[in-house]
């Protein structure tokens, strides 16, 4: 194996034989390239996904009213159904297993909002103390709203990282007014949260002041609660239960989805497991093929490669070669071709997986492609051994056969 | 030097036995210089190849210097053709992506000589021939008069008892063949046997043996005198 002069050899065939090696070289290449891109993307698609799901508590769940589709209790069909803090305050006695209950509610439509003479266009919501929890903001600054903000309805805001750069820049919000809707509202604190753009470019005022002076009291939009440690069927029973509930307080079918949507994310999130995990399948499907493929390709080369070369071994056998050494500098030479050839396959499939990785950042449903480095390692391997196998057997055939049966083959 | 006795050899085609050599028996001294003459089919090729132990023979005897050539294993095989014999073949058969000095030294590289010892002496060799300058050629860069060259040198690097030539100016216009084996008469003045295999008359006549082969027997061995 270090015999100098054998490696010397096989230089010089493989330097004169650049087709030949091209060839060989270029099967198993272009296999482990295409499974690392392959693999590699399917793991982008699911980071991105999984960073979707970033932004928010995994055990959330959101209450959303809408109008009713069924009817009920003799009311027609198209009711609006609405929530009121008094619905959110029995929710909060009278089912057990919920973490937090949250509230909040939106200022429809586009709401301009100015600091000084800087202005863009921002959500507004109201909120309880208990959002921070449910939409996991991280607070990079002052505070969030407190209980006693949502007590003395104040005029208090905390913004989003967007949002407050773009209307402080670097300076210091804390203590600033904002106007919305020409009301002066105090800036407490701002957040990060990575649920993407639309989340940053909002600031969330208490509730009470929310209802107070956009008008609608009492009236919220959307609760929303975390079901803490609860498994999803736990989860599950904590839904049903808010559904009768609320469907008993407000006349509407208990059946009727639109009247009353509750949306389970963790139900949600399984689905998208149970979807990634039949993806993940699908990957490793084409993968193995074209694995399958890599492997056929360079045995049908290696077979070739024998037979062109059994002339070749004729004449070394007549000059004096043994069939062991005319087995090994095939096999040699053609182990060295796929190893070299399969870690620039890995490499230019790793590189650009990175180089993907780094130009797409932000890119929310596609993020941090990357491959199982000893999957990439192992598929490289087995292409070499089966390659490897593949010439092999014909080497072995045509070293053994009589010198003169390979000199005759043209 | 070589013996043979009551040799036997048989192809088979599909279902047909072709009796190639029949009962052959022949004995050659150590520096003759033989040519071994008969048309196409009479089994003068396959005589040749059984003698460079490139061929298996089915019955009988082959002794070359004292030593029995039969069932011989893959590695004794390797290593009799690589002390005892140079080859040298109508189509020369030198690897084409080695240049003329590469091809000489390949011989010496199944001896275990390092490369740049076998090198030197590969040019040595091409000197004797008269190649020198064409040491850094490759095959397909010289005339078939100079590659048989190159093959003859090749043949001789391995300082063998024996050289087989098959139809070594087969290939070869009547000029270039006068020369070649001029060089045959050469080497085999240094002491070494050389077998000719051909079935031109005029090249037979430049050897000091005649022997001829008709439907796998020998009809003929005539000594010029």
């Amino acid at each position: 194996m270090f015999d100098l002069d054998k490696w010397q050899e096989i230089f010089s065939t493989i330097s004169k034989n650049k087709l030949r090696t091209f060839l060989t070289g270029f099967s198993v290449a272009w296999g482990i390239f295409m499974l690392i891109l392959l693999l590699g993307a399917g793991e982008g698609l699911q980071h991105g996904t999984e960073n979707q799901f970033k932004g928010d508590a995994m055990n959330a769940v959101w209450i959303m009213p809408g109008k009713t589709s069924l009817p009920y209790n003799g009311y027609k069909i198209d009711r609006t159904i609405k929530l009121e803090n008094r619905d959110f305050e029995d929710l909060q006695k009278n089912i057990s297993g919920i973490e937090n209950l949250s509230a909040r509610k939106y200022l429809n439509g586009i709401t301009e909002i100015n600091y000084g003479k800087k202005s863009g266009s921002f959500g507004v919501l109201g909120c309880r103390p208990e959002e921070q929890e449910a939409e996991k903001l991280v607070i990079e600054g002052g505070r969030f709203i407190n209980q006693l903000d949502q007590t003395e309805a104040r005029k208090v805001a905390c913004l989003g990282r967007d949002m407050k750069l773009e209307l402080f820049g670097e300076e210091d919000p804390i203590g600033k007014y904002i106007n919305i809707n020409g009301i002066p509202f105090k800036v407490i604190g701002h957040y990060m949260d990575e649920g993407g753009d639309r989340d940053v470019r909002r600031t969330w005022i208490p509730l009470s002041t929310h209802q107070k002076v956009f008008g609608n009291p009492n009236s919220i939009d959307r609760m929303g609660l975390t079901t803490g440690d609860a498994s999803i069927e736990e989860a599950q029973v904590i839904v049903d239960q808010i559904r009768d509930r609320l469907s008993q307080r407000l006349d509407f079918d208990p059946e009727d989805e639109k009247a009353m949507n509750i949306r389970n994310r963790a139900e949600f999130y399984q689905k998208f497991v149970d979807l990634f995990f039949g993806i993940k399948i699908f990957i490793w499907f084409i993968g193995c093929g074209t694995i399958l493929a890599g492997i056929v390709g360079v045995s049908n080369i290696m077979m070739i490669v024998v037979k062109e070369r059994t002339k070749e071994i004729g004449i070394r056998k007549a000059l004096g070669a043994s069939s062991g050494s005319i087995v090994g500098l095939i096999m040699q030479e053609s182990i060295f071709i796929t190893t070299i050839a399969g870690y620039i396959g890995l490499t230019l499939g790793v590189g650009l997986l990175e180089w993907s990785g780094s130009m797409i950042q932000g890119n929310t449903y596609f993020s941090n492609p990357e491959v199982n480095i000893k999957v990439a390692v192992g598929a490289t391997l087995l292409l070499i051994v089966s390659g490897s196998l593949a010439g092999l057997i014909p080497a072995v055939r045509a070293a053994n056969i009589q010198p003169v049966e390979a000199l005759r083959e043209e | 030097m070589i013996e043979l006795k009551n040799i036997n050899k048989y192809y088979s085609t599909g279902n047909h036995e072709l009796h190639v050599l029949k009962d052959v028996n022949l004995q050659i001294g150590a520096g003759e210089l033989v040519s071994i003459m008969g048309s196409s089919g009479s089994g003068k090729s396959t005589l040749l190849n059984i003698l460079g132990i490139l061929d298996a023979y089915d019955s009988g005897e082959y002794i070359l210097d004292n030593t029995l050539i039969k069932n011989l294993s893959e590695q004794k095989a390797a290593k009799y053709r690589n002390e005892f014999i140079g080859f040298i073949f109508q189509s020369f058969h030198l690897l084409s992506y080695k240049n003329a000095m590469e091809n000489v030294a390949l011989p010496l590289y199944y001896r275990g000589v390092g490369r740049k010892e076998r090198n030197k002496i590969a040019l040595e060799y091409l000197e004797k021939v008269g190649l020198l300058d064409w040491a850094e050629h490759m095959p397909n860069q010289l005339s078939g008069g100079q590659q048989q060259r190159v093959s003859i040198a090749r043949a001789l690097i391995s300082k063998p008892k024996l050289i087989l030539a098959d139809e070594p100016t087969g290939a070869l216009d009547s000029e270039t063949s006068g020369n070649v084996m001029e060089l045959f008469r050469e080497v085999n003045k240094l002491g070494i046997t050389v077998i000719i295999v051909t079935h031109e008359q005029d090249i037979a006549a430049m050897t000091d043996r005649k022997i001829t082969l008709r439907d796998g027997q020998i009809v003929e061995s005539l000594v010029d005198v």
